[in-house]
């Protein structure tokens, strides 16, 4: 019965309807990324690894019981912090933002493990708090956002660091800090805002600038906003179909394989795609949902909710703007964009989901 | 008190998970909200702007017609030119790729200087030009080191040569490099992928036919604008040749005789109005515009004394001086002021009864009483003199009138000048002054306010030489394409023909007899009027003669106007020199060598083109 435990059981830990999004997911993701890159198999099949890398991640997490996952969150949230500091102090410097650190031959961005030591150390510090809506609760709160936060932002990598903090915020609401907070929060930052403008770099406030109004530099920093909104906006309501993308084909459209390749997909096939897509991705997030309220243990279900609304936040921003919602910011859509790391984590996310599924039971 | 909750927490969980899912759904409502928008509400905009995107409409520029004279000599041709061209986003590091580019072939300031000038004006994709005509040594060198210049092309184009430099550059023109102000909206898509508009001259006036239209083909780039795949292909319609009336060889016989003298020669076929020479000297290098001047060769063009780039046929206005007599005359007559028998006294002087100013005669002691052959052939001022205050300034300028004076002759040029034919009226109306008799004298012999251009000139006397008929001078006969209304039958101006041939005879009189006979010895029966006119321009002393200095600035013009055969005329002439002293003797010669050229020179092989760049 050995052979059992290795080759079936692990699988018996996949959720259903989990895994059908990921794999349809995985699908587009291919059919996309080799329609855009004019037919060229090698992404196809480097992508295709990653998912095979990164699914195995997936399936090693949904079978680490949640116990065991919390046990870690201290400890990756301290890794994490640790990272980050030796990244602003000895990362590659890249167009000007520190933000990757190289261990030898390999590199990787600290702000990466954040997305995920963050919630975990929060959903592991309100799980086991007994005063969740003191002004305590509240405070270590935000000083455990605020540290990795300001790291990411001093990077400079404002989009990530907003992200995090959106994640960490995210466990504390979930984990019922009072809405007070939350209020002050918005407060506080809808005044400060026109003051932190003068502390963002160029380029950020160019950005922001160009969301505003693309047409102000059309073949500069709004060339982005407005080839992929012509993308989108020509695919209409059936696409132009598969491989019959100008604009991405002809490479109208910039980045068509990584963070706007969500305009490539809409060009070729059109609203009803684009809806079904929507709906692919509905669905991990309210199965995500579910399985965060069918559980019956506050660490599972503040990391099981917390990592379902990041992850649909993710969809919202990258969706949000390839369409001219919001500025640019540099986000994948999640395991759709061509690339590895972002895909790990987001797999690593829904492992962990599967595995606050798979193991109800906390004894505590 | 605090103890922990479970129930009361999972209670707490549940209502803010349905708050999250409430967010949810806001921004899944914000992203469809955004969807329908621009794929559905705004999807034909944005299909629109997806095709422009991918389909580009590339130019294919058609081949300028060229200029011909009427024999079929080329005098404005094209020549494929090879330029080098580079395109900022393959090149890479532009300032790096000059800099080693000059070590294969010169690049000089002016080069540099337009190639950033475009470069600001152009997308990274485009190729800019940083050098134009590669000799065949530069070509060589460049396609040894070719590999080395990604984002350096080689590209070949026509460029327009007029072939006999600066013979006709005052008639054919030129073409120059097509800026922003020679475009308006409607004309924009007629020079898509042209270089080269015409800016002077015949090539200006007839660019249209010249020109062509462009073609283009429909292909699809991508981002970068490379061509990807042809979709639709329109030829350009090439432009039309143009054959002109001029000759290139009594061009060239004009020309010589002309030599450095600044001055101007046409010549027209009398019976029709064909221009047969048209030149204005000094000329300058055409060929030198069609790239562009650099500034400094521009400014001394400008500030030469010589004044190369005016067209003295064409704008140039002149006292006609006794040139005018004829015409004088011919008016007179027909007014009835005068038989052709009569005499008038003589003398060194004249002066208005009542007045004391004395009017001099150009020789001194004056002729004799002459009748009106006899004056013209002498070039009687005394008598003209009385002719003019016998006709009065009123019947005078309106008898002046038909033969094309004070009027532009209508030739198939831009920028032609009217010149003067002054009337009471016309000297109110220009400077607010009255009419004084003496002035009317003045007129009598070509002087005074009377101006006119060698082109007018020609075709006044191409009137005296078809029997009284003004022809409209042209360079283009009309054709299936071209419409030219100045190629039509000329209308008679009403003069009788007796006075036609007293004048015609007294015209013959001139060379056999007259001011002009040096020329009387030549083959062709040459009929001609010469003139001196003053130069304002040059200061003099109080006796009317000129002051010394330069000596040929301060001699006055001489002109002459010709028509021959004598009997059958087939080519009417207008001369002038400037500065070139007396009438028969500079202005003469040049008339006689362009008649000589056409009367019997036509047996004569035509010289090849020189070999100018």
């Amino acid at each position: 019965m050995n052979w059992s435990r290795w080759l079936i059981r692990p699988w018996q830990r996949l959720d259903p309807a989990l895994t059908t999004g990921i794999l349809l997911l995985m699908a587009i993701s291919l059919a996309v990324l080799y329609s855009s890159s004019q037919g060229n198999l090698g992404i196809v099949l480097q992508q295709s690894l990653r998912f095979g890398i990164a699914f195995t991640a997936l399936l090693a997490i949904a079978n680490t019981p949640p116990e065991r996952l919390r046990a870690w969150a201290p400890f990756l949230y301290a890794i994490g912090l640790v990272l980050l500091a030796a990244t602003l102090v000895a990362g590659h410097s890249y167009l000007g933002a520190r933000r990757w650190l190289g261990i030898g031959p390999l590199s990787f961005q600290p702000s990466e493990l954040m997305k995920l030591a963050l919630p975990l150390f929060l959903a592991y510090y309100y799980a086991q708090q007994e005063h969740v809506q003191n002004w305590r609760a509240a405070i270590t709160g935000f000083f455990v956002i605020g540290v990795p936060f300001l790291l990411i932002a001093k990077e400079p990598d404002l989009g990530t660091a907003g992200q995090i903090a959106a994640a960490g915020l995210f466990t504390m609401w979930l984990a019922g800090v009072r809405r007070r907070w939350f209020i002050g929060l918005i407060v506080i930052a809808a005044v400060s805002a026109p003051i932190l403008w003068h502390f963002l770099h160029g380029y950020q406030k160019d950005r922001i600038l160009t969301f505003l109004d693309p047409q102000r530099d059309p073949l500069g920093s709004g060339y982005h906003i407005i080839q992929s909104m012509i993308a989108v906006g020509s695919g209409g309501v059936f696409g132009k179909g598969w491989f019959n993308g100008t604009q991405v084909n002809l490479d109208f459209l910039p980045e068509a394989q990584t963070d706007f390749v969500f305009a490539g997909f809409a060009e070729e096939f059109g609203l009803v795609g684009v809806l079904f897509l929507i709906a692919v991705y509905l669905l991990i997030v309210l199965r995500g949902l579910a399985i965060a309220y069918e559980s019956r243990d506050p660490f599972g279900r503040l990391i099981a909710g917390t990592l379902s609304l990041t992850f649909f936040l993710y969809v919202f921003i990258n969706m949000g703007m390839t369409t001219g919602i919001l500025p640019v910011v540099g986000v994948p859509l999640p395991l759709i964009s061509y690339g590895g790391t972002a895909m790990l984590t987001f797999m690593v996310g829904l492992g962990i989901l599967m595995s606050v599924h798979a193991h109800p039971r906390l004894h505590e | 008190m605090d103890i922990r909750q479970p129930q009361r927490e999972q209670q707490r969980f549940s209502r803010r998970m349905v708050l999250a899912l409430g967010l949810i759904a806001v921004m899944a409502a914000i992203l469809l909200g955004q969807l329908l928008k621009i794929q559905v509400l705004q999807h034909p905009d944005y299909a629109t702007q997806s095709t422009r995107n991918a389909i580009a409409l590339l130019p294919i520029a058609p081949a300028r017609g060229l200029i011909l004279d009427r024999h079929g000599q080329v005098l404005a041709d094209n020549r494929v030119t090879f330029t080098l061209a580079i395109t900022p986003n393959t090149a890479g590091d532009l300032s790096d790729t000059i800099g080693r580019l000059r070590s294969v072939l010169p690049v000089s300031g002016d080069d540099l200087e337009a190639f950033q000038r475009d470069l600001g004006r152009s997308h990274p994709y485009q190729p800019v030009v940083i050098r134009r005509n590669l000799s065949a040594a530069e070509l060589a060198a460049f396609a040894v080191h070719r590999h080395e210049f990604p984002g350096v092309e080689l590209q070949a184009r026509l460029k327009r040569f007029y072939p006999y430099g600066p013979l006709f550059a005052h008639v054919v023109g030129y073409v120059g490099h097509l800026t922003p102000a020679d475009l308006d909206e409607a004309s924009a898509n007629h020079y898509a992928g042209i270089d080269y508009i015409g800016k002077n001259g015949l090539e200006a006036e007839y660019e249209e036919i010249l020109r062509g239209e462009p073609g283009n083909q429909n292909v699809e780039v991508d981002a970068r604008g490379r061509p990807l795949r042809t979709l639709r292909d329109t030829p350009p319609e090439q432009g039309e040749n143009l054959t002109v009336t001029l000759d290139l060889a009594l061009q060239q016989a004009a020309a010589r005789a002309m030599g450095t003298h600044s001055g101007a020669v046409v010549a027209l076929d009398p019976a029709n109005g064909e221009v047969l020479v048209a030149y204005s000297s000094p000329a300058f290098d055409p060929n030198a515009f069609v790239d562009g001047l650099s500034g400094t060769a521009w400014a001394a063009l400008q500030d030469d004394p010589a004044t190369p780039m005016t067209n003295r046929f064409l704008r140039g206005a002149y006292p006609p001086g006794s040139t005018i007599k004829p015409f004088v005359a011919l008016v007179a007559l027909q007014n009835g002021v005068i038989t052709p028998d009569e005499k008038l006294p003589g003398g060194a002087t004249y002066q208005i009864p009542g007045s004391t100013h004395k009017y001099y005669d150009w020789k001194p002691g004056g002729h004799g009483a002459e009748n009106l052959g006899e004056a013209i052939r002498d070039s009687n001022d005394v008598y003209f003199y009385q002719l003019a205050m016998r006709l009065g300034i009123a019947r005078l300028s309106a008898g002046l009138a038909p033969f094309g004076f004070g009027k532009l002759a209508g030739i198939d040029l831009p920028g032609e000048a009217a010149a003067v034919l002054p009337s009471p009226e016309w000297l109110q109306r220009r400077y607010h002054q009255p009419w004084y008799q003496g002035q009317t004298v003045m007129v009598g012999i070509g002087q005074g306010y009377l101006l006119a251009t060698p082109l007018q000139l020609a075709r006044a006397t191409a009137a005296i030489a078809n029997g009284g008929k003004l022809v409209t001078p042209h360079l283009v006969r009309s054709n299936a394409d071209i419409d030219n209304p100045a190629d039509a039958i000329p209308q008679g101006i009403g003069l009788s023909a007796a006075a036609m041939s007293e004048v015609q005879a007294a015209m013959r009189a001139v060379v056999t007899s007259g001011t002009a006979h040096n020329l009387a010895n030549d083959p062709n029966a040459i009929a001609a009027k010469t003139g001196t006119s003053q130069v304002r321009r040059a200061r003099r002393n109080d006796a009317g003669r000129a002051l010394t200095g330069d000596p040929t600035a301060l001699q006055d013009h001489a002109l002459f106007i010709a028509y021959a055969p004598a009997d059958h005329p087939r080519i009417a002439v207008a001369v002038i020199v400037e500065h070139g002293g007396h009438g028969g003797s500079a202005a003469g010669p040049v008339a006689r060598a362009v008649i000589d050229a056409y009367l019997q020179g036509s047996a004569s092989p035509l010289p090849t083109p020189g070999a100018t760049p």
